[in-house]
């Protein structure tokens, strides 16, 4: 296959309709007759409602029924046809279920009214009983009741810690070299500027068209047909775009639910979307408290790994993520101890958000390991390199490819890291003190099955399509590169259709897996329809009837004999000749796991910060960052560098704005508004750079694709920190780093 | 948000006869307050006067003692961008560009920014009990999340801040606000006009209902040798302050004639202290002064859980902001 498209920056190929607004997104189509949804929720954490009093909002003009608990229709009995693909072990949250409140802000009412505005108005005059309960909803009051997570499907991807190996604790003791800390991260909420809603179409007695916002139209196909108990081939979900979702995405949220539930009930089309406050009462990346005890010996080596992470869950779920996997996957150490527990709390369940685990888990790790090279009295490039290596200690396997030295060598020398004075506090600029901090990212390179096909037509047009979804990443544009690529096609011939659960199978995006899935799926797809071609090609010339596959060419979007025995054969007439006037390749994208299960699969990092510090204010601002990402082979690097941009402008989040918080006393969010939840601003914003190192890796899959969708985020947050460390000499381990953690004050407290 | 009237008012008078005559009206100028508040279900107006068509009122005009008078619905963005504004009053252009966003700038009008109300969480939060919304409930603050909170001047039944940008300028310029209203018109003093919670946290301001401001009047002084404004916040722009200082100074022989320090985030109005900028006449315009003038500013300041930080945060600020305007910062 000659590389055209592939590796070029082709422009997305989706960003006129986004830009333009053409692009229609869940909540955006109309259907004749469609009535409006709007949900009320409930205001206490934990206990039972006495009465909902309905009767202004029934009275308001418009409004047509108000479900709750108490009236609304039965749905499935069993709670494992609402497991979702990405249900943690456990029950799954089911709306309006019963009387009980298990989390403040849980969905308790839902109004259906001929407009929006009726009801919203309406939802306004709903008052509720309750019968509260003391709540729990604060981690760090219960951190010594957390235990063991439950095991499930879920812990497939996603296993627990291995097994301790050697003596950590003791040798980390006796240990001439030293760090540790403990790391508190605050509960984060996804904030995907298109917030949540389903326009549920009603087509007919148990048959529904539903414009969702997920990401996995398949995922919420099946919850739907299994909830509603409804034949699979009635249900089709659509999600063409989706502004943005960050693994908020990767369940189907509760308007799902309710706007199905009512649309069934009524027999008409129901649209029901979230207002901002709502995007607060749903998953979220957990609190989590972290500690960690490294040691090295005399000459910087480490020796020992003490790694331990309590997150918060909820009451029904078992939500896990990986924590505390990292550190030896990255650094050998033959003595490590890494633990992972669970307290559950009065709260809604966490869920994935971007590179769920480590962006928590390496905060922690590569803190401690920044620390240990001070102690250690190194430059922490050096310290790093000194632990390098190309085995991952977990698992005991090599990595398929490793480029993070080279991250290390050029993002150092953009950043020009050579000129730094290790001394903390010893670089300024007037009232701001400069820090340099470094941190590296890692991982995991997954790839699941996926299904896809191609179609060619008679006008010479390609059209892919798999059930996949392009929540910004880009997908829409690589596949299309692929395709052309594999197809031998111009790129304007070729189209790449995603987003509609009619489409073939494809697993929920997310874990940065979707490029090399959905990529091989392509592949394959692709690869059918060059056979299916030949196999044409062999009855319509006689040229072609002795060719085997590999002779020939499949280029300029036609067949062409490598030795030239004949004049080549257009895909235009192939397609033409046919019945049908169309070909079609439906196949599946198998991992190789024969060559996959004897490596470790990851992306690697390596980030420079720089920080300037106001010396009085403790106000910390990033003012440059490279990030260098050797994540195989580069697509688009357009697109490419686009998510390592977002990545890095999470990591500034995640260090220095965001948090939700939330006032124990009615287990609430108290900032659940984008006013009050810090997310940067352009002004946050310096200067970015991105370098990519290519890795040619033919383990992890065909055309050597990683997957770039965590890996820009992962060491952002410890590179921070450890640039703030540098400018002031004081470990901030408590995110996010805001300047009243920086400065240093005695207040009189009241 | 709940259902109501809507009345665009031809002429100043007949929007204050207008909201005189119903309790539950209110006036809506650029709509980037009011409109939350009513979508929070915070706000329930029965009636909207819309004040946006009235003639006369959104001018710029220079005034014949050589001040300049700031029209209640000239746009925030405007008064910052005007020329004369920039030239001689460029510590109140500072002030209302370090405020909001762009596009929040060129639709809130100079009396909405006056009018606004405070960003208390709870305040907002209609499941939650807050004095200012309901006066009897209590105060969720103290005890609860309070980093944007009052360290000075608070009270029992509420510790909200004034959030304003635009009005630590005006305080410091000693504006003056002309108010047309069922009983004629007055003047009311810019720091009289804002009020400390007391036991009455519902009100935030001395205006009457029925009453509308018209104007804002500066005076000559604009401090347009040496001023600085400062804010500082949780991101760099787009946050309201946690601790903001307008200072405007007049220097003459190396001593400092006359000094203005307001400081916005820490109290329920923007805060000034006269004992704070008499203590500094005559004196040298250093740090040390400086820190004495924070200090008697700031005397009395109390923290609650998660604002202390903020008391010695504005003491920096405040000798931080005098010396920039001072020029004597690096
Ligand atoms: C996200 C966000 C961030 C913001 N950040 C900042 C910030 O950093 N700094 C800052 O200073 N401000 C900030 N603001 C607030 C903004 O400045 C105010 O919303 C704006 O100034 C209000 O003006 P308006 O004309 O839109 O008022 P409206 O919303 O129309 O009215 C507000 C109130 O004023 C009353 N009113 C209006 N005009 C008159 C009049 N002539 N006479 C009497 N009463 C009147 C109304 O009845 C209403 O009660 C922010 C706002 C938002 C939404
Ligand atoms: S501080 Fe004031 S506004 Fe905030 S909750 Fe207390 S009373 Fe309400």
């Amino acid at each position: 296959m000659q590389q055209k498209y592939i590796g070029q920056p082709v422009s997305r190929v989706d960003g006129e309709a986004k830009v333009t607004g053409s692009a229609k997104y869940a909540a955006e189509f109309n259907v004749p007759k469609l009535r409006y949804g709007y949900v009320v929720n409930s205001t206490i954490a934990k206990g039972k409602i006495i009465k909902i009093n309905l009767e202004r909002a029934m009275a308001v003009q418009g409004v047509i029924k108000i479900y709750t608990h108490e009236n609304r229709p039965s749905t499935a009995w069993l709670s494992f046809n609402y497991a979702d693909m990405d249900a943690p072990p456990g029950k799954p949250f089911v709306p309006m279920h019963n009387n009980k409140i298990v989390y403040n802000g849980q969905p308790i009412a839902m109004i259906v009214a001929e407009t929006f505005e009726q009801a919203r108005y309406a939802a306004s005059l709903v008052t509720v009983e309750y019968d509260k309960e003391e709540h729990e909803s604060d981690l760090h009051a219960h951190l010594t009741e957390a235990r063991l997570p439950k095991k499930g499907l879920a812990t497939l991807l996603k296993p627990g810690p291995p097994k301790p190996k050697g003596e950590a604790e003791k040798i980390y003791e006796a240990s001439p070299v030293k760090a540790a800390g403990t790391f508190v991260h605050g509960i984060e909420h996804h904030n995907p500027m298109e917030m949540f809603a389903s326009t549920v179409v009603y087509e007919g007695e148990k048959k529904l068209t539903i414009f969702d916002k997920t990401q996995g139209t398949i995922n919420c196909q099946l919850y739907v047909a299994n909830v509603f108990g409804l034949p699979f081939k009635n249900v089709r979900v659509i999600s063409h775009y989706v502004g943005g979702a960050f693994g908020s995405g990767l369940r189907p949220q509760y308007q799902l639910f309710l706007a199905v539930m009512a649309s069934l009930d009524l027999k008409k089309s129901v649209r029901l979307s979230m207002n901002r406050h709502q995007m607060f009462t749903f998953g979220h990346r957990p609190a989590t408290v972290q500690k960690t005890k490294f040691g090295a010996n005399d000459v910087g080596k480490i020796q020992a790994i003490n790694h331990e992470s309590i997150g918060e869950t909820s009451q029904f779920e078992d939500y896990t993520e990986i924590v505390v996997n990292w550190a030896n996957m990255l650094y050998p150490s033959p003595n490590t101890k890494l633990q992972y527990k669970l307290k559950p709390l009065d709260v809604a369940s966490p869920m994935d958000m971007r590179a769920p685990g480590g962006a928590t888990g390496l905060h922690a790790v590569e803190v401690t390991i920044d620390e240990l090279a001070y102690q250690a009295k190194m430059d922490p490039v050096d310290f790093r390199l000194l632990n390098y290596t190309d085995m991952d200690q977990t698992t005991e396997k090599p990595y398929s490819s490793k480029e993070l030295k080279e991250c290390f060598k050029q993002a150092a020398d953009k950043f020009g890291w050579k000129n730094r004075n290790p001394e903390p506090r010893s670089m300024r600029r007037n009232h701001k003190l400069i820090g340099w901090g470094i941190a590296t990212g890692i991982w995991e390179a997954m790839q699941l099955p996926t299904r896809a096909e191609a179609v060619l037509t008679a006008d010479g047009k390609l059209t892919v399509s798999s059930a996949t979804s392009d929540f910004g990443t880009g997908t829409y544009t690589v596949m299309a590169q692929i395709a052309a690529d594999c197809m031998g096609m111009d790129l304007a011939d070729v189209s790449f259709k995603l987003g509609d659960s009619d489409m073939p199978f494809a697993p929920i995006s997310g874990g940065s897996f979707t490029a090399a899935s959905t990529g091989t799926a392509v592949q394959a797809a692709c690869l059918g329809l060059r056979k299916k071609l030949l196999k044409k090609a062999q009855k319509m010339v006689a040229a072609f009837t002795e060719a085997e596959f590999d002779d020939i060419d499949f280029t300029d979007s036609g067949l062409h004999l490598k030795n030239n025995s004949g004049p080549p054969l257009s895909y235009r007439e192939i397609v033409a000749a046919t019945k049908e006037k169309t070909l079609k390749s439906k196949n599946m994208g198998w991992p190789n796991a024969m060559k996959q299960r004897k490596f470790t699969r990851a992306t690697h990092s390596a980030v420079f910060v720089e920080v300037e510090v106001d010396e009085d204010f403790g106000i910390v601002k990033v003012t440059r960052m490279v990030t260098a990402v050797a994540a195989g082979k580069i697509l688009n690097p357009k697109t490419a560098r686009s998510q390592i941009l977002g990545g890095m402008v999470w990591g500034i989040s995640k260090a220095l704005r965001e948090e939700s918080v939330m006032d124990h006393r009615f287990g609430k969010f108290m900032n659940d508004s984008l006013a009050e939840y810090h997310l940067p601003v352009n002004a946050d914003i310096n200067d970015l750079e991105v370098i990519f190192v290519e890795e040619d890796d033919k383990i992890v899959n065909d055309l050597g694709i990683k997957g770039l969708g965590e890996i820009g985020l992962v060491a952002v947050p410890p590179a921070i920190a450890n640039a703030v460390f540098h400018a002031t000499g004081k470990r901030v381990n408590d995110l996010p780093i805001t300047m009243d953690k920086v400065m240093d004050y005695a207040s009189p407290l009241v | 948000m709940n259902s109501f009237t809507y009345t665009a008012a031809p002429d100043a008078n007949t929007a204050a006869a207008l909201l005189t005559a119903d309790k539950h009206a209110q006036l809506i100028a650029g709509g980037t307050n009011l409109l939350d508040l009513m979508k929070e279900n915070v706000a329930q107006p029965a009636a909207l006067i819309d004040i946006n068509n009235i003639d006369g009122l959104d001018g710029i005009t220079t005034l014949d003692n050589g001040g300049l008078r700031l029209g209640a619905l000239a746009h925030n963005a405007d008064t910052a961008y005007h020329p004369l504004v920039e030239q001689k009053y460029p510590l109140l252009a500072k002030a209302i560009l370090s405020g909001a966003s762009a596009q929040l700038r060129n639709m809130a009008t100079n009396g909405g920014n006056m009018m606004q109300r405070t960003r208390c969480y709870y305040f907002y939060d209609t499941s939650t009990p807050c004095n200012k919304r309901e006066p009897g409930t209590g105060c969720s603050a103290i005890g609860g999340y309070n980093r944007i909170h009052a360290i000075l001047g608070a009270s029992d039944s509420c510790i909200a801040t004034f959030p304003s940008d635009m009005c630590n300028a005006l305080a410091a310029l000693d504006a003056t606000i002309n108010v047309t209203g069922p009983e004629g018109d007055r003047v009311i003093a810019f720091t009289d006009f804002h009020r400390l919670p007391g036991d009455e946290p519902q009100l935030d301001n001395i205006l009457k209902h029925g009453e509308l401001i018209t104007s804002i009047d500066l005076p000559k002084n604009g401090f347009e040798k040496n001023y600085a404004y400062l804010k500082l916040r949780d991101r760099t722009s787009y946050a309201f302050a946690l601790v903001a200082i307008a200072t405007g100074l007049e220097l003459q022989d190396g001593l400092i004639k006359n000094a203005r320090i307001a400081c916005g985030g820490l109290a329920h109005k923007p805060w000034r202290k006269p004992e704070a900028e008499d203590y500094l006449i005559d004196k040298v315009p250093i740090k040390e002064n400086f820190e004495a003038a924070a200090d008697i500013i700031l005397n009395g300041a109390m923290g609650y859980k998660d604002n202390a930080f903020k008391i010695e945060l504005a003491k920096r600020a405040i000798v931080r902001n005098c010396l920039t305007a001072a020029n004597l910062n690096n």
